[in-house]
């Protein structure tokens, strides 16, 4: 390989992993979220796997009836679907106290049923999956040399990396809100003591969470692939539980996380493209066995939230 | 003081049940502005159940409340945080990873952003205003348990309280803590605050409060000026006759001379992997008691572990009568005559378990028949303890359906009927009545005049008072002065806990 071309393949692959990283990022802070205030959502890969249909479901309807703003129609379905999964979640397991594993995978078990059946009822059985034509990438600075393809993304890459970032930073650290989400996660019975809502700030948490997880999933249908299938999220929920605690709770570190996951998913589908001599199986299972790896190295003094897991009950 | 004044908090007919319980009935209770109110009563009399059904974290069945005259619905500490009303709870209620800035403010401040340096300017001036020292961007995890209690009093001032509810807050303290606390109190008495002083120690009663309100069983047997009661007076309401306490047979010195316990040089570490046992020395005779006497967390639970056979020790040697048993394990160790006592009972029993099997439970193979467990052998064993001991249990109620005084009987007679020759036995009497902590307590006494060595643990120094021969003060996992009984005032442990050589 050249110097050029390996600098091409540099930022081809750099590219690929900002757009892989993106949803895991949404899901990742989602969950920075719900874990902040004590929870633990398990129903993260079900609403991941519900805002994609979602989103694909309304946006595809929004195009056929000829509204030009339909690929937002369906990014603010899906947010809403998030919303409501969200609000079951935490009435489930803040209201009545239930067993969060239970309840968040009651949850993501009740988002696949309801999308495949949404599914069939929308679209019906067809030969060829129905499309959509997605968000197209865009490029603040066009024609800048060798970064040009790292620099066209989507909009909702922008916004995750430059936004969503930053904003959930000040928000956990420098805002009052987030000084509670902290408090009612670490120790619920002295931020009840002091005043505070504990069940508000988890209902508020989840619901951020669910919006967040859904906006995750709607990135792979509405941008990335313009289509729905059963394979969409393929796990990625579960591997933002890992990449939480490989962030220790923290969204700055999240970032880092989602782009080492995502660096993963976009060298091995370049390597398997390359033809490199190792069955594509294996390449598959990288990213996976390198977030494990990761998580076992970074996870293993993890600094759980005091409250993790526990319902909170006055008496 | 007049006594028409308009209370600051009146309370009247409170009613609470949990379950069965009857935690209060019908209880009155009237503070006046700007004093210090014990409210006294042993475990379990009800004061702590009153105050937090003042403070929002009960709810009352029946009863109404009134502050400054105004009737108030208080439905969570956040309604009684706008009446005024501030409570330092036994167990604290801070988050421990956060600095006491952010501990103080939290659930203060409505507006969105943070403002962390103006926060801490203000908590400091709150702070010095009182006179309470503490530095304003310390980790809560890092400070004393005296510091936190400051920082719990001084939430509940940056709040501006102007009732200040306090639940046994010297049960934490050494000595010396407790006098800079009732040089607080007096500060914010002069300041026109009213405080309400939980505890079940009268002499402190006696000390610093200007009233006094008894409960017992749940209700109010009386209410008086301090200073027209005496301490007599007080205890005969508290528990409802005169106390008779320990009669411990200082007389007769069971102590023989050959050590039954020995640690020679022992080191052992925390959970957490750091040093809690430090080159720990000591000898317990056979018919002795050792107290040993320390503040929560210098490494008196490592101690007890180490003895019973369940924590490993780094270095230095154990011996139970000569015997050697350094990292044997708990069985050798009980073979070899320890007795274990622990401190978090519900921890010693199996819960769902009957009465019988615990009562059997470390020596299940007594109990065992080819293979089989013989029930009727079972049985017998309970049926004999039960009576010996005046357990108010039958052999086949699940143990924790009982109450704390009687499941301490039951592991004291698992314990003793083995008439083992070492006793570790930690913390006791915590949250018995009084009547159980005397049965406790005389248990102890006779085994130790059946020639038993008794290391007693406890963070009771009335306790470790009346019941040792010998005291022994524990300091960051080492022994710091063993003490004669005889020689030991209240003062003098106080300055060696907080680690202070004489």
């Amino acid at each position: 390989m050249s110097e050029a071309s390996l600098l091409a393949f540099l930022v081809g692959l750099l590219a690929a992993t900002l757009r892989v990283a993106t949803p895991l990022l949404y899901a990742t802070i989602g969950e920075v979220y719900s874990e902040r205030s004590g929870v633990l959502n398990l129903g993260i890969e079900g609403v991941m796997f519900l805002g994609a249909f979602v989103g694909f479901a309304a946006a595809a309807q929004a195009e056929a009836a000829g509204w030009g703003a339909y690929l937002w129609v369906g990014l603010v379905a899906a947010m809403i679907s998030g919303l409501l999964m969200a609000l079951l979640m935490a009435l489930l397991s803040v209201t009545l106290g239930l067993n969060q594993h239970v309840a968040g995978l009651g949850i993501t078990l009740l988002c696949t049923g309801l999308a495949m059946f949404g599914f069939r009822l929308v679209f019906g059985e067809r030969p060829v999956l129905p499309r959509i034509s997605p968000f197209s990438q865009l490029n603040p600075f066009p024609g800048t040399p060798i970064l040009d393809p790292l620099l066209n993304q989507y909009l909702l890459t922008y916004l995750a990396f430059l936004v969503l970032v930053p904003a959930s930073v000040w928000v956990l650290y420098h805002s009052n809100f987030g000084l509670q989400l902290r408090a009612v996660g670490e120790n619920p019975e002295a931020a009840d003591a002091a005043g505070i809502n504990v069940f508000r700030i988890r209902y508020a948490a989840l619901a951020i969470s669910g919006v967040l997880m859904a906006l995750g999933g709607a990135f792979l249908s509405l941008a990335q692939l313009g289509a729905f299938s059963p394979g969409i999220v393929a796990g990625r929920g579960w591997v933002c539980i890992a990449l939480v605690i490989f962030a220790r709770w923290d969204p700055l570190r999240a970032m880092f996380g989602a782009l080492l996951f995502g660096g993963m998913f976009a060298l091995q589908l370049r390597l398997q493209t390359q033809g490199f001599q190792l069955p594509y199986e294996v390449l598959l299972a990288l990213p996976y066995l390198v977030t494990i790896l990761a998580l076992a190295v970074a996870g293993r003094h993890a600094p759980y939230p005091g409250a993790y897991l526990k319902p909170y009950r006055r008496e | 003081m007049t006594t028409d004044e308009v209370p600051a908090v009146r309370m009247r007919g409170i009613w609470k049940r949990f379950g069965t319980v009857v935690a209060n009935r019908g209880v009155d209770f009237d503070l006046r502005p700007g004093e210090i109110h014990a409210l006294l009563g042993e475990n379990g009399a009800g004061k702590s159940t009153l105050m937090r059904i003042l403070y929002g974290l009960y709810r009352a069945d029946a009863g109404t409340i009134a502050v400054n005259g105004a009737p108030a619905t208080i439905r969570s500490p956040h309604d009684a945080i706008a009446h005024g009303i501030g409570m330092v709870t036994q167990h604290f209620a801070l988050v421990s990873p956060m600095t006491v800035t952010e501990n103080v403010i939290l659930g203060c401040d409505q507006r969105i952003r943070l403002d962390l340096k103006a926060a801490q300017q203000q908590v400091s001036a709150a702070a010095d205003r009182v006179g309470l020292s503490i530095d304003p961007r310390a980790l809560v995890k890092d400070l004393s348990v005296g510091q936190r209690q400051r920082v719990e009093i001084l939430k509940a001032l940056y709040r501006q309280a102007r009732v200040l509810i306090l639940d046994e807050p010297t049960a934490v303290l050494v000595p010396q803590e407790v006098e800079q606390l009732f040089a607080t109190l007096r500060r914010l008495r002069q300041e026109g605050v009213s405080v309400v002083f939980i505890s079940h120690k009268l002499h402190e009663v006696m000390q610093i409060t200007d009233r006094v309100t008894v409960m017992r069983a749940g209700e109010v047997v009386g209410a008086a000026e301090t200073s027209r009661v005496t301490p007599t007076d007080l205890a005969r309401m508290m528990v409802g006759r005169p106390t008779i306490g320990v009669i411990k047979p200082r007389t007769i010195s069971a102590a023989q001379p050959q050590a039954a316990l020995q640690l020679e040089g022992v080191s052992a570490r925390n959970n957490k992997g750091l040093p809690a046992l430090r080159n720990l020395s000591l000898e317990v005779r056979a018919g002795e008691i050792l107290g040993v006497a320390g503040v929560a967390g210098n490494g008196q639970t490592e101690l007890a572990q180490v003895i019973e056979g369940v924590r490993p020790v780094t270095s230095g040697r154990l011996l139970v009568c000569g015997q050697d048993i350094t990292n044997a394990g708990p069985r050798r160790a009980m073979d070899a005559g320890v007795g274990r006592i622990p401190e978090d009972r519900h921890e010693s029993v199996v819960g769902a378990m009957s009465v019988a099997y615990n009562m059997a439970l470390e020596h299940l193979d007594e109990f065992t028949r080819s293979g089989l467990i013989d029930r009727r052998r079972l049985r017998q064993h309970a049926e004999r303890l039960i009576g010996q001991y005046q357990i108010r249990a039958r052999p086949d109620d699940p143990i924790r359906t009982l109450s704390g005084g009687n499941m301490q009987k039951v592991i004291l007679a698992r314990v003793l009927d083995r008439n083992p020759r070492v006793i570790v036995v930690s913390q006791p009497t915590r949250g018995l009545d009084v009547a159980a902590t005397e049965y406790v307590r005389g248990k102890l006494v006779e085994q130790r005049q059946k020639g038993a060595a008794i290391l007693l643990i406890s963070e009771d120094l009335d306790e470790i008072l009346e019941l040792s021969d010998r005291i022994a003060v524990i300091y960051e996992g080492e022994i710091r002065q063993i003490l004669d009984a005889g020689e030991a005032t209240l003062e003098a442990l106080g300055l060696l806990m907080a680690g202070l050589r004489r």
